[in-house]
């Protein structure tokens, strides 16, 4: 297997499949059965590579592995250089098990232009693998930006009513933010003379242009986690969104953000990190506590969850910015966690979406009485977003307020308040929709889960509940990293001349 | 190969085989009549690639002829390769559309390829007043193509405005090279660069030199100089407005780089503030003032003031690698504007052409190919990688970014998001809206290919970029050899 280029596999199956889809023609009927078909077969196929990779994955050392390098742009010194860490090497397999389930999901939901939907949906796997695996910046750029065009047709194409206003917002938001990240990649470029991403973690900047680099960088990731106050186009989005439309973009496309912090700000701003940390943890935690209060007072299930999301990232990006190995690890494991629990509960909302037509959490109550296997699944996912010990959500948080408490203890109460404003939602949530009698004429005929469902859903509670129960298989390889990554950041302090970050922990992870 | 013809003329091989293939392409026209129109507009795209092949040919380093007035070096030939790429797209878009639209006369080809020559002069300008004649050569026939459409309104009124304001502004040029000709003492541009940069630089050759760049500004379409832009392209017949929007920009803009980075580069310093202003106010204006526009000339016309403004940007920086950023810009501008116009000139309803863009609703839904073309032009020119137009803007940014001009950097890649704005509404207008009239069939094979050939290279242009940006690198190199 070591020779082969597992990595760029991985990413250019789904675009090949995407080929395969563009070359179908004949009845609509027919080619729409066959895009799904061919779309499902090169998500799993996809799916079966991330997971050769993690297999293939080293978790006893944080250096870069699989790597593949092969010349692109001689003349400007921009390599295809490929690579996966404990950083990345999860966000790969997430990118990778979504995607299938996304298809699935949209098997009966998705009736128009079939063939462009799942087109638009194996390219956007391209590209997310793309990015987590470049290690180039150029390359990066390339697949962060790119991600823009199917996500702007799928939500404009297939979403909601105000669809063209939510997707507009989407694009234009992002854009603005990553145009000026282009700027520091060629301010980068310009200085360092080289776009690799390896090299570039060893170079040393002068604190002044650190400062700005990060801003730049900064106003990419801020919105794309996306942080108080530039979250405005989230709650849009998700609602406008077709449900996998809103899978990926909750699963995968917010974990950008943080992905970026740890790749980029830290190992190579790290002076400007440390300096713009109180701006961080202040954002965050007003993301934390006051997207939580908006949560709570939401109408629209998808609304709500898209909340809670940036309730959630805003714990993410505070975990990052303590510098201690449990918050990085924390905040790794609390976006893949974040990834597999809030696409569930997309997914959630899609089921009784596609039966019921409607978002409002009014519209439903009681439906434990005719769907019981729905009402034990959405569960499930409530209780993992909560962060309920022996589910996925329980380890990513604690971690996270280990590390908080490392280094502040106000910052760390400020998002243990937040822990219990999402219990508050969630369940009032959940009881509003899933518990009380049945009262509504039009949900006594309700269907419950039908296989399709049940095989969408197995998957993820399986992650769930493994990640819950037994972290260790994921939190190995990212420790490795999450401590290399430290380490370097307080190197560089030191160096600087600066107090490195109180470590009161060492090397301890549970 | 060459022995048999005079030395001085083995530079401008090129341009003499282009004159005499014209004079016998008219004669052939003239005898034949109208009738053969679509026989000489093959011919002409023939004479253009034969052109083409001889400027490769002719590829032995730098030469001179007419008495160093006409230089033929690295940069002029890729300027002209473009040049004539870009005239025999227009010629081949052209074909069909002046059939359907009555427009078949034979001097529409002919007349295409004398602003071809005169484009092709005016790169390897050497001298002010080769300048001028290769200017007034392009901008004559550029008068009279605008105005073809004899018996509409619209296209004479541009015809017109065109010459009126194209008059204006070549008597600025001439102005201008007088002073500067009165201050330096030669129109040879060495002889200018010697005089500017040997003693210090009068108060004259720098009012000289702002009239002149208010000349160039005009043919490039820059702001302030715009005003032309959008009125011509709509009043002229859309393949002709296809070829405004290609080959004299190309012609224009390397103009423009050879006489402020040439003779000019000594004051480099003067100009650079100019340059920069004129960039600035392009990017955002070009931004700005398409969102309202609802006829889809008229917004690329202030489409094209954008491009303009981002091409300034690498001229800017005044750099080789800002040459080099300008020249593979130039390259990839080409190739995506050269697609959106093949787009447009499909835009017709029961035998009549449409330039409205709400006519463009629901078209992925009635031309899927049409719209995916269509899509992958506009996403590029709103500069999304991994499209052509990303990198485009990827290598001008980044010679502004090198020569410390980060305000500007900033200021173009938000006017960048602004225009992504309108380029998006065609995107919504072809994806996300129901379909109105189906468009009829292509208007002739040939379209067909050369979108299909555009839309690639658009698309895929990320996958081997080199060869482009190699040969940009030469042509930027010459240019600051000597």
């Amino acid at each position: 297997m070591s020779g082969w280029p597992i990595l760029s596999l991985t990413i250019f199956v789904p675009l090949v499949g995407a080929g395969f889809i563009f070359l179908i023609r004949g009845e609509d009927a027919v080619v729409a059965r066959n895009a799904r078909n061919v779309a499902l077969w090169t998500s799993l196929i996809t799916l079966l590579l991330a997971l050769m990779v993690w297999a293939s994955f080293d978790p006893t050392t944080a250096a870069f592995q699989l790597e593949e390098r092969a010349s692109w742009i001689p003349a400007f010194n921009i390599n295809y250089h490929l690579g996966v860490d404990g950083i990345s090497v999860f966000f790969v397999l997430l990118s990778a098990f979504l995607t299938p389930l996304c298809v699935l999901a949209s098997w009966t939901t998705i009736t128009v232009r079939v063939k462009e939907y799942m087109i638009a949906f194996l390219v956007l796997e391209t590209l997310m693998i793309g990015m987590f695996t470049a290690l180039d910046l150029v390359l990066f750029y390339l697949f962060f930006e790119g991600v823009l065009i199917p996500m702007f047709l799928i939500i404009g194409i297939w979403g909601g009513p105000r669809r063209v206003y939510s997707a507009f917002k989407f694009f234009l938001y992002t854009l603005t933010g990553s145009v000026l990240m282009l700027i520091a990649i060629l301010a980068i470029y310009h200085t360092a003379g080289t776009t690799d991403i390896p090299v570039l973690m060893k170079t040393v900047f002068s604190r002044e242009m650190q400062l700005w680099l990060w801003l730049a960088f900064f106003s990419s990731f801020a919105v794309k986690v996306p942080m108080w106050p530039l979250h405005t186009w989230l709650p849009d989005a998700h609602v406008e969104a077709p449900t996998a439309g809103s899978v990926i973009l909750a699963g995968v496309l917010l974990k950008m953000g943080g992905y970026g912090f740890l790749r980029f700000s830290l190992p190579m701003m790290p002076l400007a990190s440390d300096f713009f940390t109180p701006l961080i943890f202040t954002l965050s935690l007003i993301a934390v506590i006051y997207t939580s209060l908006v949560a709570l007072a939401q109408e629209d299930m998808k609304k709500l969850i898209a909340y809670s999301s940036v309730a959630h990232m805003g714990f993410v990006t505070i975990g990052i910015f303590t510098f201690n190995v449990q918050g990085i690890e924390g905040a790794i494991f609390q976006m893949l966690s974040h990834g597999v629990v809030s696409a569930a509960l997309f997914l959630c909302v899609g089921v009784v979406y596609d039966r019921m037509h409607s978002r409002m959490i009014g519209s439903y109550g009681g439906l434990v009485h005719r769907m019981p296997a729905y009402a034990a699944v959405f569960m499930v996912f409530t209780l993992a977003s909560i962060g309920l010990p022996g589910t996925s959500g329980f380890i990513g948080e604690i971690l996270v307020l280990v590390g908080i408490f490392q280094v502040s203890t106000w910052v760390a109460a400020g998002a243990a308040l937040g822990v219990i404003l999402s219990a508050a939602y969630m369940l009032w949530l959940y009881r509003r929709v899933i518990f009380g009698a049945l009262t509504k004429d039009d949900l006594k005929s309700i269907l419950d889960l039908d296989r399709r469902e049940i095989a969408i859903f197995a998957p993820l509670v399986i992650a769930v509940l493994w990640m819950g129960i037994y972290p260790s298989s994921f939190l190995d390889a990212i420790t490795v990293s999450a401590q290399n990554l430290a380490d370097n950041y307080a190197a560089a302090l030191k160096a600087a001349g600066l107090a490195p970050p109180q470590v009161l922990v060492t090397g301890v992870s549970p | 190969m060459t022995a048999w013809i005079p030395e001085q003329m083995v530079s401008a091989l090129p341009e003499v085989f282009l004159a005499l293939s014209i004079m016998a392409l008219l004669m052939i026209g003239v005898f034949r009549g109208d009738g053969h129109t679509r026989a000489i507009g093959w011919f002409a795209v023939a004479v253009t690639v034969v052109a083409g092949i001889v400027v490769v040919g002719t590829s032995a380093g730098p030469g001179e002829a007419f008495g160093g007035m006409f230089i033929a070096d690295a940069f002029s030939r890729y300027a002209k390769i473009l040049a004539l790429a870009g005239t025999a797209l227009a010629l081949i878009l052209s074909i069909s559309y002046i059939e359907q639209e009555d427009l078949a006369r034979f001097e529409y080809p002919i007349l295409i390829l004398f602003a071809c020559l005169g484009m092709m002069m005016m790169i390897s300008a050497n001298d002010l007043i080769a300048l001028y004649i290769g200017l007034e050569l392009q901008s004559l026939a550029l008068y009279v193509l605008a105005a073809y459409r004899r018996d509409s309104l619209r296209s004479p009124e541009a015809g017109l405005k065109y010459f009126v304001l194209g008059a204006l502004s070549s008597g600025m040029l001439l102005y201008g090279a007088s002073l500067v000709y009165g201050f330096a003492g030669t129109t040879g541009f060495e002889g200018i660069a010697k005089a500017v940069g040997g003693s210090d630089s009068s108060f004259g050759v720098l009012v000289g030199l702002v009239f002149i760049t208010a000349g160039l500004a005009f043919k490039v379409s820059a702001v302030p100089f715009h005003m032309w832009t959008p009125d011509v392209y709509e009043g002229s017949p859309t393949s002709v407005t296809a070829f405004f929007a290609i080959a004299p920009k190309i012609a224009a803009v390397a103009l423009f780089v050879r006489v402020l980075v040439g003779p000019f580069a000594p004051i480099a310093a003067q100009w650079q503030q100019v340059v920069v202003l004129i960039a600035i106010l392009s990017m955002v204006l070009g931004a700005f003032a398409a969102i309202n526009q609802h006829n889809i000339k008229r917004l690329m016309a202030y489409s094209s003031i954008g491009h303009v403004g981002y091409m300034l940007v690498g001229l800017a920086a005044g750099t080789q690698a800002g040459v080099q950023g300008v020249l593979i810009y130039l390259a990839i501008y080409l190739a995506m504007t050269a697609g959106a116009f093949a787009c447009i000139l499909c835009m017709r309803v029961h035998g009549r052409m449409v330039n409205d863009i709400d006519d463009l609703a629901g078209l992925a839904q009635t031309r899927p190919l049409l719209a995916l073309a269509m899509g992958v032009f506009m996403f590029s020119l709103a500069g999304i990688p991994p499209l052509a137009g990303f990198f485009g803007k990827l290598y001008v940014f980044l010679a502004a970014v090198e020569a410390g001009l980060y305000g500007l950097a900033v200021i173009g890649v938000l006017a960048s998001v602004v225009a992504a704005f309108y380029y998006m509404r065609i995107v919504k207008l072809m994806y996300f809206d129901e379909p109105g009239e189906s468009f009829d069939r292509l208007p002739g094979r040939e379209v067909g290919f050369v979108l299909a050939g555009t839309g690639l290279f658009t698309a895929f242009f990320f996958i081997v970029p080199s060869p482009v940006l190699s040969a940009a690198a030469t042509a930027a190199k010459s240019l600051f050899a000597g």
